[in-house]
């Protein structure tokens, strides 16, 4: 693929990207590319490199090889976690990470789109239409109770639903979840899908994921990575008709 | 309305709080002087001259626990040379007072203090000028700490040197300080330090009256510095330290930079210390390289864990209890006072690893970190 014309339609751009750890190659020439507004599912056994592509995406992991390009003209591999994040890309991580020692509402408060600069923080005062803000996620993400609650007493499925509400407050355009229904119950799951195909509406979201029901009842193209690259990408039903999807899965 | 974060409502700066803060204020700068001056020295009541410089003394101690409750209960940075930087302040006020000595010194040389003329110095090493001006030192106080809390700092945090790492490193400073403040040709006055100190802006530091104005000057430090610790902490600067305290990397991902707001902090707290240890010199009358010992700096942990970290006024609490119970048994069993000390630190992790105020916090059942929804419109 020609980087010029990926650069045009294109959010989110991998090429040839490849991470080793100690001679493992964790990602091996990995590619892919997601379009705006889209809502992409990764999948793929233990060890495929999911977790490290959103490390290489959200600056914790340098690739050795290969281009990251955010909206064709940001170069991902070249930016800190924190430039990468105010560029608008949002990370949800495998274990829920809220601040525990804040409130629900201090969590948010600290998500919302302000000023970042220490000395701004220093003199920051919460406007008006700020804290609407912090009501109307509360809302969205059923935690307007437990507000004034410290994040740490949260369930571990309201705690889920209040990191996605702290990605949501920011207004990201684009969104990676890591495993967000691990270790959910199965109507936290059904509640989990429902916000996600939600908040799809206005923003690319991509969804690492292990739960083939809840990949399925997301409905998106589906990517498979095995041996950190590509293995096969297109609907659910297609990949899990894929003759080599199932010998990763179901052993060879 | 929604309740606002903690920190912006009413109540960190209310009546409630001012009333505890005034009252404190009264208590440590009316009680001293009336004690001092006005109850007749025969009653049980009344304070002997020689005890005002010792209170002052903890105060400057308490002004230093509060700057290191500030990085370490707050940001989760565990400085463990944060002795190096009242040190520091300390020698800058040391050169400053060495300077007024002028030619009342042993040798008489009106430009070169008796440690120069004693190693055969021609003339003022250029690091000394300008310190016979106050305002001179008194800007290096600010900025010699501050500084190389800064350029340390940076390199620290840039480099993501955290938990055990960093207070390792931070001892490491302390003691390459202290070395290098033993040697005599440093021009700090080698292992004997700088003492024999005369006036401070005029007024005769013998003088009762002269160490009574100390003592107020080092309550005000320590009011100001309270209150400036307790700005930064109920900030939503001071929310960002303490989820980087808990989540560091999560704090990255959200888009702040952990580095600047650590050193921010650290340097802030440096110049805390700083101040401290200027006020401390005039009031003890010496300043040497032991200042610098590492064990000085973990003493000062001790200090804020035994009143309980993150609290501002635990670590005051702290300074000022584990000093008094030094000053008495050091008297009473000089031999014993390490043991006591070791097996305080212990027993606080221990007992109470919240610490007292934390322990008294949680009996009045009004825990700041989890708070219980407050009334609408609050």
């Amino acid at each position: 693929m020609n980087t010029a014309t990926a650069a045009v339609d294109t959010l989110l751009y991998l090429n040839g990207v490849t991470v080793s750890f100690d001679g493992f190659k964790a990602l091996n020439e990995l590619s892919l590319i997601v379009e705006e507004g889209e809502l992409r599912t990764i999948i793929g056994p233990n060890g495929a490199g999911k977790t490290t592509m959103m490390d290489v995406v959200t600056g914790k992991t340098r690739p050795d090889a290969g281009e990251v390009f955010f909206r064709g003209t940001a170069d991902l591999s070249r930016l800190d976690e924190a430039a990468i994040a105010n560029l608008g890309i949002g990370r949800k991580f495998q274990r829920p990470t809220v601040f525990e020692n804040l409130t629900v509402l201090e969590n948010l408060e600290l998500s919302l789109d302000d000023s970042r600069g220490t000395l701004r923080t220093l003199f920051a005062q919460l406007r008006p239409d700020r804290r609407d803000r912090i009501d109307n996620t509360l809302a969205r993400i059923g935690l307007t109770a437990q507000r004034a609650q410290s994040a740490g007493a949260l369930s571990h499925g309201q705690k889920q639903w209040l990191e996605i509400g702290m990605l949501l407050i920011h207004d990201r355009s684009l969104l990676l979840l890591d495993e967000p229904v691990a270790g959910l119950t199965d109507r936290e799951t059904e509640q989990t899908a429902e916000l996600i195909l939600d908040l799809a509406k206005d923003r690319t979201i991509v969804v690492v994921e292990h739960d083939m029901a809840f990949v399925r009842s997301l409905g998106a193209k589906v990517t498979v990575l095995h041996e950190g690259s590509v293995l096969a990408e297109g609907s659910i039903d297609h990949v899990q008709n894929d003759p080599h999807v199932i010998e990763v899965y179901l052993g060879r | 309305m929604s309740e606002l974060p903690r920190g912006q409502r009413n109540s960190a700066w209310g009546p409630g709080f001012w009333a505890g803060f005034v009252a404190c204020a009264v208590v440590l700068a009316l009680a001293v002087p009336i004690l001092n001056l006005w109850v007749p020295s025969n009653s049980a009541v009344a304070l002997p001259d020689y005890l005002v410089p010792l209170l002052g003394k903890y105060l400057c101690y308490a002004l230093l626990a509060l700057s290191l409750d500030l990085v370490w209960g707050y940001a989760g940075i565990l400085s463990l040379g944060h002795g190096a930087f009242f040190a520091l302040g300390g020698y800058c006020m040391g050169m400053y007072l060495m300077r007024q000595i002028g030619t009342r010194g042993v040798y008489g040389n009106p430009l070169l203090p008796d440690f120069m003329v004693f190693l055969n110095w021609k003339e003022l090493p250029w690091f000394w000028w300008g310190f016979d001006h106050f305002s001179w030192a008194a800007a290096m106080i600010v900025l010699v700490p501050g500084m190389l809390a800064l350029v340390f700092g940076w390199l620290a945090f840039r480099s993501r040197v955290t938990g055990v790492y960093l207070s390792i490193i931070t001892q490491a400073m302390t003691y390459a300080l202290m070395l290098a403040f033993f040697r005599n040709d440093m021009g700090f006055g080698g292992n004997n330090g700088m003492t024999d100190y005369k006036d401070i802006l005029g007024w005769d530091l013998h003088q009762p009256s002269t160490r009574l104005g100390l003592y107020l000057v080092s309550t005000t430090a320590l009011g100001a510095g309270y209150l400036l610790c307790r700005f930064v902490t109920i900030s939503k600067l001071g929310r960002v330290l303490l989820a980087l305290r808990d989540a560091e990397s999560r704090v990255r991902f959200l888009g702040y930079s952990v580095t600047n707001a650590k050193l921010f902090v650290f340097t802030l707290s440096a110049v805390l210390a700083g101040i401290a240890g200027a006020l401390y010199v005039p009031q003890v009358g010496i300043i040497n390289p032991s200042e610098f010992s590492p064990g000085n700096s973990i003493e000062i942990a001790i200090w804020v864990s035994v009143g309980g970290r993150g609290t501002l006024s635990g670590a005051i609490v702290g300074a000022a209890l584990v000093n008094l119970a030094k000053t008495w048994l050091t008297g009473a069993a000089p031999e014993t006072w390490l043991f006591v000390l070791g097996a305080l630190f212990v027993a606080t992790t221990l007992v109470i690893p919240r610490g007292i105020v934390g322990l008294l916090h949680s009996a009045r059942s009004v825990r700041p970190r989890a708070t219980a929804p407050l009334p609408a419109g609050e």
